[in-house]
């Protein structure tokens, strides 16, 4: 059973279509990561998923809630944090966790666990008192995820989460990633560096709203006679626009 | 943030208490005497001794007239003419020219009306005086006198007129500002989009963005009538308790407007301007300067769609005539229709979904 899956799900902005008919599954427990260039659609595809962008025609269904018709008890299973992620810079580290634990109501008796949990894994523990403000842009990162984390989602939707972030905030990112997969939350993740593509299961390429491949990694490069992900997806759109231009 | 919510009003209230007051007294008057008798000098001297004129110049040319009229050293100019003792004296009509500065119509014709009482009471105690004298029975001859009084504000000072329309003005503009930024502020830093993915409900967020916001204003309310009331002595006759669920009532139409410019706007300055665009139009046909009854008809219509005009109504009579529900129901029921439909309207057009 697939926890996320979508048909011919459209978006169009005026003339432009930023995401074009997508079909995508997504078993559980499964990390399966989005890549394309800037503009391709990526965060597009991810507000649709969510429930915050009405698609212009197609259907998706996320956790079994169908994206659209039942985006309420969607949100109670997922977490998105967005590029950029919202934090309140003037409340502290453990305000802002204590906020969307409030928002999602997570009953106290488990909140203190979790929280020393999250901040555990996240190494921020240090730093709970300290303004969100004032955070380095990848403590920001892992206390967005702390509090996308928060009401122990089933699915999570990472929209580049680790751009401009430090290589050992991301490793500890990473980190918190495998965790959760070990407890069969399905991860959605959009990137545009591609060795973190190489981290996921499967790799979707999409560039001007279509979704040109679909695969693991090592199965796209075979396909296209590559050494790296980089080159295969150079090779690919090469080929999609030269394509199109015929 | 708390020093410019709190101390603004404040200071807003010092400035409307002490400077801008409309009562027009000390009005700086040159004198071109010419005539410069026993006469001329007492009709001078009722100008001074009234507490509306001060004497800033004594004239000896004519053409002195237009030099502190234009330099405005004086906003009037007392001339007498040669000749007007005499006139007095051999029962003829004396004439004396008043020259006034038009710029501000309002204070001119104030000072047209100061001036004329001031004749006229001259004229009177001319004609007792005379009337002694000569004619001792013409005392008994009737004649109208006009006693007046004036009700709620006795002592005709507009600072109590002014004062309460303040906390109209001040109450406005914070709930506008604040709550235009509220939804605003939380796009632009990127809140929103997590609030929105969260299973958070339309009117959850608009109540938890409004209430704090109302308890602000109230605070700022109570502010501003404790210095009005016990510093600038502003009579508030009416219950207090009414003033409060006015002011909520009140606050339900600008914070439901606020909430809705910051849910149609893109940017903190795109929702500040739309405020103003809301605010100044709205203060205007308030009444709280202009008097709505001089307005072109439609424009009196139009003011009818104006939450700050009930309001100031709702304030003024609360604080000046002590009036309660039974005078001011209708005004409170309109504004509480108007701002149930504007959180409607709010909650309704705050869709969790973006563009």
């Amino acid at each position: 059973m697939a926890v996320i899956k979508t048909t011919n799900l459209t978006r169009k902005f005026g003339d432009l279509t930023a995401v074009d008919n997508l079909n995508i599954e997504i078993p559980e427990g499964e990390i399966f990561g989005l890549v394309g260039p800037d503009g391709a659609g990526k965060t597009t595809t991810m507000r649709l998923l969510t429930g915050i962008l009405d698609p212009t025609a197609g259907e998706g269904w996320v956790y079994g809630r169908h994206i659209v018709k039942e985006a309420e008890t969607l949100k109670d299973n997922i977490a998105y944090m967005s590029q950029r992620f919202g934090l309140y810079e003037d409340l502290t580290v453990i305000e802002n966790i204590n906020f969307y634990a409030d928002i999602y109501c997570v009953p106290d008796s488990e909140r203190a666990a979790k929280i020393e949990k999250l901040l555990g894994f996240s190494n921020l523990t240090p730093f709970k008192e300290r303004l969100a403000g004032r955070l380095s842009g990848g403590m920001k990162q892992k206390l967005g995820l702390a509090c996308a984390l928060i009401h122990t989602p089933k699915v999570l939707f990472l929209d580049e989460p680790t751009n401009g972030v430090d290589p050992v905030s991301r490793r500890d990112f990473w980190r918190i990633l495998h965790n959760l997969l070990k407890e069969k939350v399905t991860i959605f993740y959009s990137t545009s560096y591609l060795d973190e593509a190489e981290r996921c299961k499967r790799v979707g390429l999409i560039h001007k709203g279509r979704l040109l491949r679909c695969d693991t990694p090592e199965e796209i490069k075979k396909e296209t006679g590559t050494k790296s992900l980089e080159e295969a997806f150079v090779s690919i759109i090469g080929e999609y626009e030269s394509a199109k231009s015929v | 943030m708390k020093m410019i919510i709190f101390v603004s009003p404040v200071v807003q209230i010092l400035i409307f208490g002490y400077a801008a007051t409309m009562d027009i007294t000390n009005i700086p008057m040159a004198v071109y005497d010419v005539d410069n008798t026993k006469e001329s000098r007492e009709v001078t001297r009722d100008f001074t001794y009234s507490k509306y004129f001060k004497i800033t110049k004594y004239l000896s040319e004519e053409k002195e007239v237009q030099h502190v009229i234009d330099h405005g050293r004086a906003l009037c100019v007392l001339k007498f003419d040669r000749g007007f003792s005499q006139n007095l004296v051999g029962n003829r009509t004396a004439h004396i020219q008043l020259v006034v500065d038009g710029t501000d119509s309002n204070a001119a014709q104030i000072i047209v009306g100061y001036s004329n009482q001031i004749i006229l009471d001259y004229n009177n105690r001319a004609l007792q005086d005379r009337a002694h004298v000569y004619l001792t029975r013409l005392n008994i001859v009737p004649y109208v006198d006009l006693r007046d009084r004036h009700w709620f504000n006795e002592n005709l000072i507009s600072r109590n007129y002014y004062l309460p329309g303040v906390i109209v003005l001040i109450v406005s503009i914070m709930s506008l500002l604040l709550s235009a930024m509220a939804i605003v502020r939380e796009k632009e830093i990127g809140t929103m989009e997590q609030l929105m993915v969260s299973p958070l409900k339309p009117i959850e967020l608009i109540i938890g963005k409004v209430v704090p916001f109302g308890i602000i204003a109230l605070v700022q309310v109570i502010l501003i009538t404790v210095v009005g009331n016990l510093w600038f002595n502003v009579p508030l006759r009416g219950s207090i308790p009414l003033l409060f669920i006015s002011t909520l009532i009140y606050l339900m139409t600008t914070l439901g407007a606020g909430l809705l410019i910051s849910t149609i706007c893109a940017t903190q300055q795109e929702a500040m301007m739309s405020v103003f665009l809301f605010y100044f139009p709205a203060t205007l046909l308030s009444g709280f300067a202009y008097p709505i009854a001089n307005m072109p008809v439609i424009i009196q219509y139009l003011t009818l769609l104006n939450p700050m005009r009930y309001y100031l109504t709702i304030i003024r009579a609360i604080f000046l005539k002590g009036v309660g529900v039974a005078v001011l129901w209708d005004e409170m029921t309109v504004l509480f229709i108007m701002g149930a439909f504007m959180i409607f309207m709010s909650a309704k057009r705050f869709r969790k979904t973006i563009g």
